[in-house]
């Protein structure tokens, strides 16, 4: 139930943010602040993404085998491998780790 | 697209079904704000904290419009129809040609292909796994989310302000993991673009401008 209602609010929100500029206001630029969140937001909140659901179980912080694996995905990516390859090579470094 | 199953991955991890998973792709379809929002459930956070941290990770379909509004067809009802394939890749498609025919043309088949590709992988990743505590675990699959969160990140790490956002982005959510309900971190995340904004370069050519065509953020 609660991922329907987010699944309409998020959808409404997003189609609003989507069709504001092309049906309200043409092509005229954003104001130079709504821009730089634009550019910064994503940056921050995939941060957290990442260390959130990398090291927090319910409210506590644990070091576990998830790391190894975003550590593994790091070094895939510095090594410029696609998306795919990374997310795999996540999986395969944590299940490794775990059977250690 | 392998993107798209591993949102269907972590749909079914969250205890979504599959046909919620599919309404997420058909009438979001915005990526990386569909994964943020699942995993704010997943974890058992509010409607609020789910909703709030898509919209902030969509605030730039705004800046895909400015780029694109002028191309878009007229009457009104084919623009709205139009304005739901706004995002990163068709935005960089069509802003890649110079005409505005081709630039029309490499919008609608760049998003349209996309939207297909990105619709049919959630299906396969949402009913592909009927999600089973010990799998998801044995196989790692846990660790497959913050990778993929990584890997959409991973561009953007290059510029300096984003970079800076990151980290502080990063370290306002571990922190308030402790203390906050589930979710709220990743909103509260949002204050890193303080750390971005601060000394911020001068505008360039291509602020405002979609990431690099490859896969859909």
């Amino acid at each position: 139930m609660t991922a329907t209602v987010v699944l309409i609010g998020l959808a409404l929100g997003t189609y609003a943010l989507k069709s504001a500029v092309p049906l309200l206001v043409g092509g005229r630029e954003l104001p130079e602040v709504l821009q730089r969140m634009a550019n910064l937001l994503p940056a921050a909140l995939l941060a957290a993404l990442v260390v959130v659901s990398a090291v927090a179980d319910d409210a506590k912080l644990v070091l576990d085998e998830r790391v190894v694996g975003l550590g593994a995905a790091a070094v895939a990516l510095a090594c410029r491998a696609p998306f795919v390859v990374a997310v795999v090579v996540a999986a395969a470094a944590t299940a490794a780790a775990r059977l250690l | 697209m392998p993107f798209g199953v591993a949102f269907g991955v972590a749909c079914s991890e969250a205890g979504l079904s599959v046909w919620q998973a599919s309404g997420f792709s058909l009438f979001v379809f915005a990526g990386s704000a569909q994964f943020a929002a699942v995993e704010i459930v997943g974890d058992g956070g509010s409607v609020a904290a789910a909703v709030a941290a898509g919209l902030l990770l969509n605030v730039r379909s705004l800046a895909f419009g400015v780029v694109m509004a002028s191309s878009l067809p007229e009457p009104r009802w084919k623009r709205a129809l139009w304005s739901q394939l706004m995002i990163d890749e068709s935005t960089a498609i069509g802003s890649a040609q110079d005409e505005v025919r081709w630039r029309r043309y490499g919008y609608l088949w760049g998003g349209l292909g996309i939207f297909v590709s990105w619709n049919l992988s959630t299906l396969v990743g949402s009913a592909g796994l009927s999600s089973a505590g010990d799998v998801v675990t044995d196989w790692g699959l846990d660790a497959t989310i913050p990778a993929a969160f990584l890997a959409l990140l991973w561009p953007r790490l290059s510029d300096p302000a984003q970079r800076r956002s990151a980290v502080l982005g990063a370290v306002v959510a571990l922190a308030l993991v402790p203390v906050a309900p589930p979710g709220v971190p990743i909103v509260a995340a949002a204050l890193g673009v303080v750390a971005g904004w601060r000394r911020a370069a001068p505008p360039t050519a291509d602020e405002g401008q979609p990431a690099p065509a490859g896969r859909l953020e």
